[in-house]
């Protein structure tokens, strides 16, 4: 039988030790009535089969690498260093179990302390915790963090924070005597200070921002956590990790709380998960963060040690007064973002940074020249800005699928004013011939 | 010297101008980002060679035990074998190349796949419809008690407060109540950690949005009276939610659809044998009965026909739980794990794991009391009352037995049998590794009784031994930064 070593005669000698004659013995407690249940599942296929199989499905998908991609909006196709994927497919590792005996815990705990590090320096903030499920969950704990903190019930949220994000931290505060309020976007993508100031009254726990945010645009955040400050509310931020080695991470702004997506360091972009939830914040909230977090000791010979610590915020100790019931959380993400940002380095994650802007930059000066589209060439942005089609962007759309392009994600379904607009995103992944390919399709639209 | 010494962080054994990466170097745009939006000071990150930074990982990897490496006898978390060809499949480009926000004709692949494993979980659990959203077991709790909320509130039954959780479930279950704003109520159990039902009718009423059970229980014993539980919830106007972290019995065998449950979560980390990964990534997909479906988050794939597509969104939907669709890399590869079981291998699985904790439990009761006397399904649990009195604790024995090359059972749980060692074979471990185990124990118990000082500070082969978790909660040290701000500290203290 697959993955169980008994033989049928280990299998008898196994019942005779234990002293019973079948299987059924054992399971008497188990009503007769819910007994051989109808299970309907397929035959047993070989393992050979298995691959045949995912292969033919496979067939049926478009991969990234198939055609040329410009789609982003919170899942980003970078780079991955293959060094980074061999040390995460460590068996060591991902077989491995939550690290709560330490002594057998050495290696993940050290990665998760390394991994804290390396995301408190990226943030400018100074305390992580070891991850959460997905950039989406893990802003709504922040918020959560937030009204707790402030024991306030209303949440300000920019309506440039990706859409689904929004849609989750609605989820999290459905049924809770807590409501969200929204402030908008200028014309340009960049947020509606007027909108976000009067919306700033003193019932608000915490604001939400994205930098960049959904349309791609760097906010400039100047002046804003002195506000949320002084009116007594904490300061939420969210965004792609890797822009943060070039423009001001969240800690530059004075931001409480870093919660957002890490799937851009080191991950696939795997049909939207296993991703990576940031969570990382001050000093002063350090006994608030939900979730496992790896601390430096000693051990009873003086040796330098690392532990699950501040455990008593958590669910397996506390119960109903936790601080969270996350449990499980995306340990082996955590581990491939640390991989990759160590073999990064101090130059390298600046450098990709830079190529990020480069790639977007060059991509936007060039569609500027088309007679078809319009950008904005003024704004600030990381590796992807929004592009609006004199024509029906379905209709462009369906055209360049036809080359094997995917031009970008369509803003209208989730900003129903951006009719026929488009955000494109072009990472260090692309070249100048597939840049110049893309602009030529879209010249000949 | 196999395991290495070092126990420096990558930063100790960084240089200036090295570096682990070779990316492209020309500039297509001369666009400079504006000053004022820019970076002020630059993240102290390592600077390391591409052999130095492998190294490091590698020998940190070997300072882990792990299922490919150890035997894991942790009750209710099923480390279960990984079988490779899961890897193999998550690996595949044509799936882990997929952007979520492409258009459904060019993932037809990925959700015939998605939609054949919900399929799969329907059968297994007997339940109607699914959602593969929830990233682990915690947030399809979550997902599940929200449906639970909103299902009541569908019905203009406002009355519904309070949850009830018996005292032997997981840590989960009561923080995921009480965050949906539910009030916990705990509920007895037996001595063989059943739903006592005596003290279960006294807080049932019709004030309970719904109880969460794990079935079998923590103990290992699956609760008879399930049926008539479930019967008297119901007629209360309750809904029943099932935890499934200890499925791995049940496959084929009795699904909690029939026994009357409305909502379950299956943890594909444990049954249906996707790697922990060192604490995740899970994945938690939730099921439930016909009335439960128009709750469910979206999006859900829809058939229609020979094609695949994305439903609508339903107005009575309980929302997002997370970006996307789930944790996708999680689900191939319990997709692939049942395309080899089939639905013989479901039941042998299921058997093994039977036949492997009575074996184990009946070595060693002998050795250390068992909980509950009787047959167990998955797993049971040893109470190490008797040894308290020489000074040694469960936990004691957990990190003794790391030295015989064993990772420890789940220690102080559950928490109605004190001294508590839980112990979860799982069907893929041999007789041979168990009998190991069983001398192992042997050993221990010897020593307890002849220097018991000797389990009190094991372990003994590993590179770090009792590391104080007092000292690290009280000056909590998180970062490097920490750390070197720390030694300024007590540099300038000795200055």
């Amino acid at each position: 039988m697959p993955y169980i070593p008994h033989t049928d005669r280990e299998r008898k000698a196994i019942l005779k030790e234990i002293g019973v004659s079948s299987l059924e013995d054992l399971i008497g407690s188990i009503p007769a009535s819910l007994r051989e249940p109808k299970t309907a599942v397929s035959p047993a296929l070989s393992e050979l089969e298995v691959q045949k199989r995912i292969q033919f499905l496979g067939l049926k998908n478009l991969a990234v690498s198939d055609v040329l991609s410009f789609l982003g909006a919170g899942s980003y196709d970078h780079y991955i260093p293959p060094a980074v994927q061999e040390v995460a497919a460590r068996q060591e590792f991902s077989t491995a179990y939550t690290p709560y005996q330490p002594e057998a815990s050495q290696g993940t705990l050290q990665v998760i302390f390394e991994y804290q590090s390396l995301m408190a320096e990226l943030m400018g903030l100074s305390a992580s915790n070891a991850s959460h499920y997905d950039g989406a969950t893990s802003l709504a704990e922040a918020v959560i963090v937030a009204l707790k903190h402030t024991d306030r019930k209303k949440i300000l949220i920019a309506r440039s924070l990706h859409p689904h994000y929004r849609e989750v931290i609605g989820t999290y505060l459905n049924g809770s005597p807590c409501h969200i309020e929204t402030f908008g976007f200028a014309r340009g993508g960049d947020f509606d200070r007027e909108d976000f100031e009067k919306k700033l009254t003193p019932e608000v726990a915490g604001v939400v921002f994205q930098t960049p945010n959904f349309l791609g645009i760097v906010e400039d955040l100047s002046g804003i956590a002195d506000r949320v400050h002084a009116n007594g509310s904490l300061m939420i931020l969210s965004g792609h990790p890797l822009s943060y080695a070039l423009y001001r991470p969240p800690g530059e702004w004075g931001a409480d709380i870093a919660a957002g997506e890490g799937q851009p360091l080191g991950m696939p972009v795997s049909f939207g998960g296993p991703y990576l939830g940031y969570f990382v914040t001050t000093q002063a909230l350090l006994r608030k963060i939900p979730g496992r977090i790896a601390g430096a000791t000693e051990d009873a010979d003086g040796k330098r040690a690392f532990c699950l610590t501040l455990q008593a915020r958590e669910q397996h100790i506390r119960r109903e007064r936790a601080a969270s019931n996350i449990c499980s959380n995306q340990a082996l993400c955590a581990l491939t973002a640390c991989a990759y940002m160590t073999f990064l380095g101090k130059q390298g994650i600046l450098e990709v940074a830079e190529l990020n802007f480069d790639r977007a930059s060059y991509l936007r000066e060039r569609i500027s020249k088309l007679g078809g589209f319009e950008v904005d060439l003024t704004a600030p942005i990381f590796n992807e800005f929004r592009v609006k089609s004199r024509k029906p962007f379905p209709q462009i759309e369906k055209r360049l699928m036809e080359g094997g392009i995917f031009p970008g994600v369509a803003l209208e379904p989730f900003y129903p004013e951006l009719k026929d607009e488009f955000l494109v995103c072009a990472t260090e992944t692309k070249t100048r011939e597939e840049l110049d390919r893309f602009v030529e399709a879209l010249s000949r639209c | 010297m196999l395991i290495s010494r070092d126990d420096r962080l990558s930063f100790e054994k960084s240089s200036p101008g090295r570096r682990g990466v070779i990316l492209p170097r020309e500039k297509f745009s001369r666009a400079e980002p504006p000053a004022a939006l820019r970076r002020q000071s630059p993240p102290l990150f390592p600077e390391m060679s591409e052999l130095d930074i492998v190294r490091h990982f590698l020998n940190l990897s070997r300072k882990n035990f792990s299922v490919d490496t150890h035997f894991y006898p942790l009750g209710s978390c099923t480390m279960k074998y990984n079988p490779k060809i899961n890897e193999w499949v998550a690996r595949q480009e044509k799936f882990a190349g997929l952007h979520p926000l492409q258009p459904d004709g060019t993932v037809q692949g990925m959700m015939e796949l998605l939609w054949d494993l919900e399929e799969s979980l329907k059968s297994i659990t007997g339940m109607d419809r699914f959602t593969l959203q929830p990233a682990a077991g915690a947030h399809g709790e979550l997902t599940g008690i929200m449906l639970v909320r909103a299902y009541h509130e569908s019905r203009g039954d406002a009355k519904r407060t309070k949850v009830l959780v018996p005292d032997s479930s997981h840590g989960t279950n009561p923080a995921t109540a009480s965050l949906v704003g539910y009030r916990v109520v705990e509920v007895k159990s037996d001595a063989r950690g059943r739903i006592d039902l005596e003290s279960f009718k006294s807080v049932l009423d019709d004030h309970v949005a719904c109880l969460m059970l794990t079935n079998p229980n923590t103990l290992g014993v699956f609760d008879e009276n399930i049926l008539e539980i479930a019967k008297l919830v119901h007629s209360h106007g309750g809904l029943l939610y099932y935890d499934g972290a200890n499925l791995n019995p049940l496959l084929g065998i009795a699904r909690p659809g029939d026994m009357g449950f409305d909502v379950v979560h299956v943890n594909l980390h444990k049954t249906f044998s996707t790697p922990h990964g060192g604490g995740g990534p899970g994945s938690g997909p939730v099921g439930v009965k016909r009335h439960l479906i128009p709750f469910l988050p979206y999006p859900l794939v829809e058939k229609k026909g020979d094609r695949y597509g994305w439903a609508e969104k339903s107005k009575t939907s309980i929302g997002r739980v997370k970006a996307f669709y789930g944790n996708i890399g999680v689900i191939l590869r319990a997709w692939a794990y049942l395309k080899v079981l089939g639905k013989e291998g479901l039941l042998r699985v299921s058997e093994g794991a039977i036949l492997n904790a009575n074996y184990l439990r009946l070595k060693l009761r002998d050795v250390f009391p068992v909980a509950v006397e009787g047959p167990c399904l998955h797993e049971f649990v040893l109470t190490l009352k008797h040894a308290a009195a020489r000074g040694v604790h469960a936990g004691d024995v957990g990190k003794r037995l790391l030295d015989f090359g064993f990772h420890a059972p789940t220690v102080h749980f559950p928490l109605v049998v004190s001294e508590a060692l839980m112990i979860e074979p799982t069907e893929t471990e041999s007789r041979e590794t168990l009998d190991l185990f069983v001398e192992a124990m042997k050993r221990i118990a010897s020593e307890i009784e002849t220097e018991p000082e000797k389990v009190r500070n094991a372990p003994y082969t590993l590179p770090v031994r009792r590391p104080n978790d007092v000292l690290a909660a009280r000056k909590p040290l998180l970062t490097y930064r920490d750390l070197l701000r720390e030694k300024t500290v007590a540099a300038e203290t000795a200055a």
